[in-house]
C-alpha cells in the first residue's frame, strides 16, 4: 500500500451531508471487475455535463478536478459497505477526505487503500470548508496530525496510534498478522474446539454441501 | 466486576488477543462470501499466494447480480456473468462451498445464513455487506465489511477491532393492528436518525422483543446499519432455540444440548450497564413510510410531506429541500397521495416466509392497481418453495403480482429488476438512498403489508384503511 505522510493540495469543496455510498459509487457499477478505472465512476450520476460548457460537478471543474482532498459534509460514506467507493476515491486521485463524520464500514475501508479520513469539529470543518471554496491549499501532515493552511495556521486532528502507523509505513495488515499472531490464533482455535467446538463445522455437517446443483428451474 | 452485555460475553469469548492501543485481534467463526466483494479479496490472494486458513468457515453464493427470472437459461454473457463466474472459480480454487443460483438452498446471504445453520447464537460472522447485522437477531457478532478486510479473514480468519459502545434499545407495549417490526424500525431510526447508533454495538431488548419471532428479529437487526450501527443483537431465547434445532448446519445430539447450555449464558447481566439507552413505546407507533432520501427521512403514513420552509436550521432545510426534490413532492402534501408505479417485495430485510404471508393476507381477493407494476421475490429458494407448497404464489399472482427466483434484485438494481428515472416505488428493501433501485428512481420503505396495500390502491396507503 502507498505510504502517506504529508499531502499538498486544493481540496475540493461538496458540502452536502448524507452521501451515501451509492451515491459516492452506483451499485450498477459493482459489476465492474477491477479497481483501477473506477474514478470514472465516481459520483457518476452527478456529473451530468462533464465537459461541457453548462455547470459542471465540481470534481470536474478546475482546480478541483485536480484537488487530492475531499471536504464534504456530515455522513459521507454511509451505507453499503461497497469498498468500491473508496477505490473510485483513490483512483480519482483522492488520498484524504475531510467530514464531521463518516459511515463506520466507509472510515475503515480508508485505510486499507491509503486513504486518510479526518474527522474534524463543526467550526474547524467550516474553516476547512471555506479554504477548499476559495481554491487555497492545504497541507495535510499526518506525522504531526495537522493541517495546515497556506496562510501559516494549522488545525490539529485526531487519528487512531495503530492506523497512523500503517498509513505512514504503508503496512499490510494481512502481514502483519501473520507475521506476529499467528500462534495465538492457533493457541485460540485449540482452545475453542475444545470449549464451543460446535463452532467447528464437521466434515459430516459439511457434506451437506456435497450435492448442490441446479435443481431448480 | 459489574455485570457484562450479551455483546461484551461475545466479544471476549472471541479475543485472540488485545493489542497495546486497546484493539482486539478478533476471531471470525463464520463467513457469508457473495460475488461482489469477493473478487478483489481473491485476487489479493493470489497475488500474494496466500491460502485460506479454513475453508469450512466460509460459504459462497452470488445472490446479488443474479436474474431472478428465465432461471432456466444461461446468464447472458456480460458483466453480471462474469461476476458470477469468478465466485464459482474462486470458490472451486479455494476449497469453499458455493450454492449455485439454482440450488434449493439459494439466497440471499442473510437469508439462507440463518435457514442454514450456519448462523449460531454466540458466533462471531462476517460478510462483505453491511447488513450482515441481521444474524445478531440470533445474538451473534455479524458485522459488515469492505472487501480488503474479507481478504485479511480469508487469510487469517481474524480481523482486528476496536470494541463498540453499547446501545441498549428498549422496546415495550404490544403493537396495534397492521404494524410490524418495519414500522418499529422504521420510527426507531427516525427518532434517533441514520448516525444515532453511530459508534455503537446495539441490543434491542424489552418485554416486544420477547413477543417476536426469529423472522422479525432478523428484521430489526438487519435496519441497525440504517440507524448507524454496524451491529444490532437480540439476547438468544427458547424461541432462538427452537428456530435453530435441527437447521442442516446446525449441532445435533448432546453437542446441542451442550450449546444451548452455552448460549443461555449469553444474555446481559441485570447490572450490565450501556452507555446509551433508548426506549421506544411500540404501542404508540403507526405503519410508518420513508418519503426522502435517507432511511430517518420517514414518518406515519398518516402525515404529510414536511416543509423545509419550516425548518430552522439551514443544513437540515438544504438537505429537505434536496431530498424533495430527488423524489418529485410537494410540501404538505398527505403522504397517502403520493401515487406509485412499482411495488417491490423482497431483500434481506422483508423476504422471508412471514413476511410473504402477512402480504397475501392483505392481497387475498384484491388485485393490483392497473397503474401498478409489482413483483414478489422471495428472500430464499427455500422461502419460495415454502410459500409455493403454501399456495401463496398462487395469491400474488392472482393478485397481479410476477412470481420470481430469489435474490437481492430491486433492492439493489444490479440485475435486471429496476426503476427507470422518475419511477416511484413500494419497496420492503431497507435503503430509499438517491439511485438504489435505479438510476433516477424514488423508493418508499415500508412493511410488506403495506407495500401490497400501495400496490392495490396505486398510491401508499394505510393497510389499517384496507379492512379485511
Ligand atoms: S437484499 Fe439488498 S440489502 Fe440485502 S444483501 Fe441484497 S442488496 Fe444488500
Amino acid at each position: 500500500m502507498e505510504k502517506f505522510t504529508t499531502l499538498t493540495s486544493v481540496a475540493a469543496p461538496l458540502p452536502e451531508t448524507h452521501l451515501d455510498t451509492d451515491v459516492i459509487f452506483p451499485a450498477r457499477f459493482l459489476l465492474l471487475p477491477d479497481k483501477k478505472g473506477l474514478g470514472e465512476q465516481l459520483f457518476n450520476e452527478r456529473r451530468v455535463n462533464r465537459d461541457g460548457d453548462g455547470p459542471r460537478f465540481v470534481l470536474d471543474t478546475p482546480p478541483w478536478n485536480e484537488a487530492r482532498i475531499l471536504v464534504t459534509g456530515r455522513a459521507f460514506g454511509t451505507g453499503s459497505s461497497r469498498e468500491q467507493a473508496v477505490w473510485a476515491l483513490a483512483d480519482f486521485g483522492f488520498r484524504c477526505v475531510i467530514a464531521p463524520s463518516f459511515g463506520e464500514i466507509f472510515f475503515s475501508n480508508c485505510f486499507k487503500n491509503g486513504v486518510l479520513p479526518i474527522v474534524l469539529g463543526e467550526a474547524e470543518h467550516a474553516d476547512v470548508m471555506a479554504k477548499a471554496e476559495q481554491a487555497l491549499p492545504l497541507t495535510i501532515d499526518l506525522e504531526a496530525q495537522e493541517i495546515r493552511f497556506s496562510d501559516g495556521r494549522a488545525i490539529a486532528f485526531d487519528i487512531d496510534p495503530h492506523r497512523k502507523r500503517t498509513l505512514i509505513e504503508g503496512l499490510d495488515e494481512i502481514g502483519l498478522i501473520l507475521a506476529d499472531d499467528q500462534a495465538d490464533i492457533a493457541a485460540f482455535e485449540a482452545r475453542q474446539r475444545e470449549q464451543n467446538p460446535w463452532l467447528h463445522l464437521t466434515r459430516e455437517q459439511l457434506t451437506f454441501f456435497d450435492d448442490v446443483g441446479e435443481e431448480l428451474r | 466486576m459489574t455485570g457484562r452485555t450479551l455483546y461484551d460475553k461475545v466479544w471476549d469469548s472471541h479475543a485472540v488477543k488485545t493489542y497495546d492501543d486497546g484493539s482486539t485481534l478478533l476471531y471470525v467463526d463464520r463467513h457469508l462470501v457473495q460475488e461482489v466483494s469477493s473478487p478483489q479479496a481473491f485476487d489479493g490472494l493470489k497475488e500474494m499466494g496466500r491460502r485460506l486458513r479454513r475453508p469450512d468457515a466460509h460459504v459462497a453464493v452470488a445472490d446479488h447480480a443474479v436474474p431472478t427470472r428465465l432461471r432456466n437459461q444461461p446468464l447472458p454473457d456480460g458483466l453480471a456473468a462474469r461476476q458470477v463466474s469468478r465466485l464459482v472459480d474462486n470458490a472451486k480454487a479455494f476449497g469453499v462451498p458455493y450454492i449455485p443460483m439454482n440450488d434449493r438452498r439459494h439466497g440471499i446471504v442473510h437469508v439462507i445464513g440463518p435457514e442454514l445453520g450456519f448462523t449460531l447464537p454466540g458466533a462471531t460472522l462476517v460478510c462483505g455487506d453491511s447488513h450482515t447485522c441481521t444474524h445478531g437477531a440470533f445474538g451473534a457478532i455479524a458485522f459488515g465489511i469492505g472487501a480488503s478486510e474479507c481478504e485479511t479473514v480469508f487469510a487469517t480468519q481474524t480481523i482486528r477491532q476496536t470494541k463498540q459502545k453499547r446501545m441498549r434499545v428498549w422496546l415495550s407495549g404490544a403493537p396495534g393492528p397492521g404494524v410490524t417490526v418495519k414500522d418499529i424500525i422504521l420510527a426507531l431510526i427516525a427518532k434517533i436518525g441514520t448516525g444515532g447508533g453511530f459508534g455503537h454495538a446495539i441490543e434491542y431488548a424489552g418485554p416486544a422483543i420477547a413477543a417476536l419471532s426469529m423472522e422479525s428479529r432478523m428484521t430489526l437487526c438487519n435496519m441497525s446499519i440504517e440507524a448507524g450501527s454496524r451491529v444490532g443483537m437480540v439476547a438468544p431465547d427458547e424461541t432462538t432455540f427452537a428456530y435453530v434445532k435441527g437447521r442442516p448446519l446446525a449441532p445435533a445430539g448432546a453437542m446441542w444440548d451442550r450449546a444451548v447450555a452455552e448460549w443461555r449464558s449469553l444474555a446481559s447481566d441485570a447490572d450490565a450497564v450501556f452507555d446509551t439507552e433508548v426506549e421506544l413505546d411500540v404501542a404508540a407507533i403507526a405503519p410508518h413510510v420513508s418519503w426522502g432520501t435517507t432511511p430517518e427521512e420517514t414518518l406515519p403514513v398518516t402525515g404529510a410531506v414536511p416543509d423545509p420552509a419550516a425548518e430552522t436550521d439551514p443544513a437540515r432545510r438544504t438537505r429537505l429541500q434536496k431530498s424533495l426534490d430527488y423524489m418529485g413532492l410537494t410540501p404538505g402534501m398527505p403522504l397517502r397521495d403520493i401515487a406509485i408505479d412499482k411495488v417491490f417485495i423482497g431483500s434481506c430485510t422483508n423476504g422471508r416466509i412471514e413476511d410473504l404471508r402477512r402480504a397475501a393476507s392483505v392481497l387475498s381477493g384484491r388485485h393490483v392497481a392497473p397503474t401498478v407494476h409489482a413483483i414478489v421475490v422471495p428472500g430464499s429458494a427455500g422461502v419460495r418453495l415454502q410459500a409455493e407448497a403454501e399456495g401463496l404464489d398462487r395469491v400474488f399472482r392472482d393478485a397481479g403480482f410476477e412470481w420470481r427466483a430469489s435474490g437481492c434484485s430491486m433492492c439493489v438494481a444490479m440485475n435486471d429488476d429496476r426503476l427507470e428515472a422518475g419511477e416511484r416505488c413500494a419497496s420492503t428493501s431497507n435503503r430509499n438512498f438517491e439511485g438504489r433501485q435505479g438510476k433516477g428512481g424514488r423508493t418508499h420503505l415500508m412493511s410488506p403489508e403495506m407495500a401490497a396495500a400501495a400496490a392495490v390502491a396505486g398510491r401508499l396507503a394505510d393497510v389499517r384503511d384496507l379492512g379485511n
